[in-house]
C-alpha cells in the first residue's frame, strides 16, 4: 500500500512532483558544476605550479630579494669598451652576453641544501640556480655622423636606448650601415637553470620528459653540455649536437625535453650542470632555490616550521602558499568560483529547499480532507507522516538524479568548449623590487612561467555522492515539515465539506 | 451499543466558545437504524464525530460497548475506528489518486491484513456494492453514485459494528439517492449493523422508525 500510494501520488500530482524535483535538480546541478569548476581551476593551478616547481616538490626555500642599492642594478647594463666592437664602414658592431641571477631572484649559499636535508621528515632536497642569459648586440654608426643618442665608439658606456625587441627569438639587428645613421640593438634573453645532475630527481626537471638526445648525468658535471626545452630549441633552431652560446661560452646541446604538465609551460629554456652555471655567472657556491620533498604529506606544516627556524633568512613556501602566486585570469577564476560560485550554489540550494518545503506544506494543506479521512479510517499518525515523508524523499531523489544528469551535462559542455584561461606564475622570489633600470627592460623574461591553461572539469563520484546527499536532505526537510503539518490534522477534518 | 450521558461538546475559539452539543443523553441499541435530522449548525456532524471516535466530548461519557470514548487516548481511538466503525461522507472522501480497489484497501491498511487477503476482501466489498467491474477506475472516472458505492465498500470491508453516514445522499440526484439508501438499508439488514444516518432529506428519514432531531445542541426523539 505504501509503495502503491506513493507511486500514485507522485504520478497523479505530476506538476507538484516536477516543480519540487526541478527546483532540486537545478540546485544540485549548480552545486556539481561549481564544485567541478573549483576543482578544475585548482588542478589548472597545480599544473601551472608543477611546471615551475616540478612534480613531488612539497616545499620550496628561496630568499626574498633585498632592495638593491642604486647603481647595483643587476643585468640591465652593458659596458662596452673601445676594443669590444668590430668596426666596418664606420659602424661598430658590439655584442655582449652575460649570465646572471634571474630578475628578482636572490641567490644564497648552497649550504642551505644540506641544512634542509637535515630537517626531520625531509626525504629529499635539491638546490638549483635560476639564471637569465642576456645577449645584447647591436650596431652603432661611426662617430663622424654624430648621431645623437648613439653611444660613443670609444670609451664611455652605452646604455641601451635604442630599439629593444625583448623577444627570445634572436632577431638579427636591423637598420644599420646604410648611411642613414640609425643605431640598431637587439636584446636576446633566455632562462638557464643550473641543477645538479647527480642529485635525485626533484624540482623543475620532474615536470619535463626527454624527447631527444640524453639527460645530463653525474659525468656531465663541469662540462659545457646543455639540455634545451623543446619550444626554445624550435624557436632558436637548435637540435641535439648543435652548439650555442651562454655568456660567451660555447655549449653543446645533448638533449631536448618537453614539458609534461597540462599547460605545456616549462620552468626554463636551458638546463645546464649546476657547477658550470655557478662558475659562469660568478655565483660560486650559490643557489636560488631549494626544492624539498617531505617523507609524508602530513608533516609538511611541521617541516615548514622547522625549515624556517633552520634557515631564518630564507622564505619557505609550501605548495599551498605557492598556489597564491599563480596570477592572471586563472586566479580571478579561482576567486570567482570560490566566492560567487559558492554563494550562488548555497543561495539556489536554500531556494530549492524552501520551494520543496513550501510546496510540500501547501500540498498537505490541500489534502487536509484526504489525510483526515485516512485518520478516520484508523491510519496512525506515524503511517501518514511516513507517507508524506516518503513522497518528499522520492521527489528529492528524482531531483537529485535529474540534477546529477544536468550537472554532468554541464561538466561535459564545459569540457567540450574547453575554455582557456591565462595563467602566469611569477616565482615567489620576485617579491623584491627589480632595481633601478629594471623597468626599462621589463618585457624581458624573468623566471616565470606563463601559459594559457585549458579548463578541464574533473568528474568525481564524491561530488555525486554529496549531491545525492543534498537532494535526500532536501527531501527529508520537506518531508519533515509536511509530515509535521499532516500529524497535526484532526481526524474530524474528514468531515470538512470542502477540501 | 451506544450509551451517551451528559455529553457536552464545545469548540473554543480565540474570542468565543461555541457549544455544539449540550448535555446530551442518548442510547442506541445494537443493530438499530437511526436517522438524525435538524437545521444546519444544530450539531449533527458533531454528534457523529463523537459516536465515530473522531473526537472526545468536552464533558460526559460516550460508551461504545464497554469502552468510554471520552477517556481513550488518540492511539486507542484510532484502533477503535480502524476495527469497529465505518464512515460514509457527503463528499465521498475517496483518495483521488487511488483506484476504486485501492481506495477500498486503505480501510484494511491499519488492520495488518496480508496483501493477498486485502486484495480479495476489497474485491468482494466492491462486488457487494455492484462495482466489481470498476475496480481499476479512478474516482474521477466514476459517477457520484458510483463514488459513494466505493466509499460504502470502503466502510464495510473491515466488517465494522457501526456504520456512520453524514448526509450520504446530499450530493446525489433523487434516483441515485434512493439506490444508495436501498443499498445501505440492505447492508444494515443483512449484516446486523448499527446504522446511523444524518440527513436533511425527509424522504430519506422516513425510511426509519427511529428519528432524532438535533437543534441548538440538544437531541430530541420524534
Ligand atoms: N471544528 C469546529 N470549530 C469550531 N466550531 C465548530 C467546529 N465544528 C463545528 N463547529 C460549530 O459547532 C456547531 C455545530 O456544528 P455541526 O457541524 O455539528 O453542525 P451540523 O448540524 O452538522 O450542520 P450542517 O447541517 O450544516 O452540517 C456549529 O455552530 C459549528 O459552527
Ligand atoms: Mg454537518
Amino acid at each position: 500500500m505504501f509503495a502503491t500510494y506513493l507511486r500514485r501520488e507522485l504520478l497523479g500530482r505530476k506538476r507538484q512532483t516536477l516543480i519540487i524535483a526541478i527546483g532540486m535538480a537545478l540546485a544540485i546541478a549548480l552545486v556539481i558544476v561549481v564544485n567541478a569548476v573549483a576543482a578544475g581551476v585548482q588542478s589548472a593551478q597545480a599544473s601551472v605550479l608543477q611546471s615551475v616547481y616540478g612534480v613531488g616538490t612539497d616545499i620550496t626555500v628561496t630568499e626574498a630579494a633585498a632592495a638593491p642599492a642604486d647603481g647595483q642594478a643587476p643585468g640591465q647594463r652593458f659596458d662596452f669598451g673601445a676594443a669590444d666592437g668590430t668596426t666596418t664602414d664606420g659602424t661598430t658592431a658590439v655584442s655582449s652576453s652575460r649570465l646572471e641571477a634571474g630578475r628578482g631572484t636572490t641567490t644564497f649559499d648552497a649550504a642551505a641544501v644540506s641544512t634542509a636535508s637535515g630537517v626531520d621528515g625531509v626525504s629529499n632536497a635539491v638546490g638549483v640556480l635560476s639564471l637569465t642569459n642576456t645577449t645584447f648586440d647591436g650596431q652603432i654608426p661611426g662617430g663622424a655622423q654624430g648621431q645623437q643618442g648613439g653611444a660613443p665608439t670609444d670609451a664611455g658606456t652605452g646604455t641601451g636606448t635604442g630599439t629593444t625587441d625583448g623577444t627570445t627569438d634572436g632577431t638579427p639587428p636591423t637598420g644599420g650601415p646604410d648611411g642613414a645613421g640609425g643605431s640598431a640593438f637587439n636584446l636576446d634573453s633566455f632562462t638557464v637553470l643550473g641543477y645538479d645532475p647527480a642529485a635525485d630527481a626533484l624540482g623543475p626537471l620532474t615536470a619535463v620528459s626527454l624527447t631527444d638526445g640524453r639527460a645530463l648525468t653525474a659525468d656531465d658535471a663541469g662540462t659545457d653540455n646543455a639540455i634545451l626545452d623543446s619550444d626554445y630549441a624550435t624557436s632558436s633552431d637548435l637540435a641535439v649536437g648543435d652548439t650555442f652560446d651562454i655568456a660567451g661560452t660555447t655549449f653543446t646541446v645533448v638533449g631536448i625535453v618537453t614539458s609534461t604538465s597540462a599547460d605545456g609551460a616549462s620552468a626554463s629554456n636551458v638546463y645546464i650542470p649546476l657547477d658550470v652555471a655557478q662558475t659562469l655567472s660568478g655565483l660560486d657556491g650559490q643557489i636560488s632555490s631549494v626544492y624539498v620533498q617531505a617523507a609524508s604529506s602530513d608533516s609538511i606544516d611541521a617541516i615548514k616550521a622547522d625549515l624556517e627556524t633552520a634557515l631564518p633568512d630564507n622564505t619557505v613556501n609550501t605548495q599551498a602558499d605557492l598556489a597564491s602566486s599563480v596570477s592572471g585570469s586563472l586566479s580571478s577564476a579561482s576567486t570567482l568560483v570560490s566566492n560567487l560560485g559558492t554563494w550562488l550554489s548555497i543561495l539556489v540550494l536554500v531556494a530549492a529547499f524552501l520551494v520543496a518545503i513550501l510546496f510540500t506544506i501547501s500540498g498537505v494543506t490541500r489534502r487536509t480532507r484526504e489525510f483526515g479521512t485516512l485518520k478516520a479510517l484508523g491510519w496512525s499518525n506515524r503511517r501518514i507522516v511516513g507517507q508524506v515523508a516518503g513522497e518528499s524523499l522520492v521527489q528529492g531523489a528524482i531531483g537529485g538524479a535529474l540534477g546529477v544528469a544536468l550537472g554532468l551535462i554541464g561538466i561535459l559542455v564545459v569540457n567540450l568548449i574547453a575554455p582557456t584561461i591565462g595563467a602566469s606564475t611569477t616565482s615567489v622570489q620576485a617579491a623584491g623590487p627589480g632595481g633601478p633600470g629594471g623597468g626599462r627592460f621589463g618585457a624581458v623574461a624573468s623566471a616565470a612561467a606563463s601559459a594559457d591553461v585549458t579548463l578541464q572539469l574533473p568528474f568525481t563520484f564524491a561530488i555525486i555522492g554529496i549531491a545525492v546527499g543534498l537532494a535526500v536532505l532536501g527531501g527529508l526537510l520537506a518531508g519533515a515539515f509536511g509530515g509535521w503539518r499532516a500529524a497535526r490534522l484532526r481526524p474530524a477534518a474528514a468531515f470538512r465539506s470542502v477540501n | 451499543m451506544y450509551q451517551l450521558t451528559g455529553v457536552t461538546k464545545s469548540y473554543s475559539q480565540t474570542k468565543r466558545t461555541v457549544t455544539a452539543l449540550k448535555d446530551v443523553d442518548l442510547t442506541i441499541a445494537d443493530g438499530e437504524l437511526v436517522m438524525i435530522q435538524g437545521p444546519t449548525g444544530g450539531g449533527k456532524s458533531t454528534l457523529l464525530q463523537l459516536l465515530g471516535a473522531l473526537d472526545r466530548p468536552t464533558s460526559g461519557s460516550v460508551m461504545l460497548g464497554d469502552a468510554d470514548l471520552a477517556k481513550q487516548d488518540d492511539r486507542k481511538l484510532g484502533e477503535l475506528r480502524a476495527s469497529e466503525i465505518g464512515f460514509v461522507f457527503q463528499g465521498f472522501n475517496l483518495i483521488p489518486t487511488l483506484t476504486a480497489q485501492e481506495n477500498v484497501e486503505t480501510a484494511l491498511e491499519p488492520l495488518k491484513v496480508s496483501g493477498p487477503e486485502r486484495i480479495r476482501r476489497a474485491r468482494e466489498a466492491l462486488e457487494s456494492v455492484g462495482l466489481a467491474d470498476r475496480a481499476t477506475h479512478l474516482p474521477s472516472e466514476l459517477s457520484g453514485g458510483q463514488q459513494q458505492r466505493v466509499a460504502i465498500a470502503r466502510a464495510l470491508v473491515k466488517e465494522p459494528r457501526v456504520l456512520l453516514a453524514d448526509e450520504p445522499t446530499g450530493n446525489l440526484d433523487e434516483q441515485t439517492r434512493d439506490e444508495i439508501m436501498d443499498l445501505l438499508e440492505g447492508l444494515w439488514r443483512d449484516r446486523g449493523l448499527t446504522l446511523i444516518v444524518v440527513t436533511h432529506d425527509s424522504e430519506v428519514a422516513r425510511r426509519s422508525p427511529r428519528r432524532l432531531r438535533i437543534k441548538n445542541g440538544t437531541v430530541a426523539e420524534r
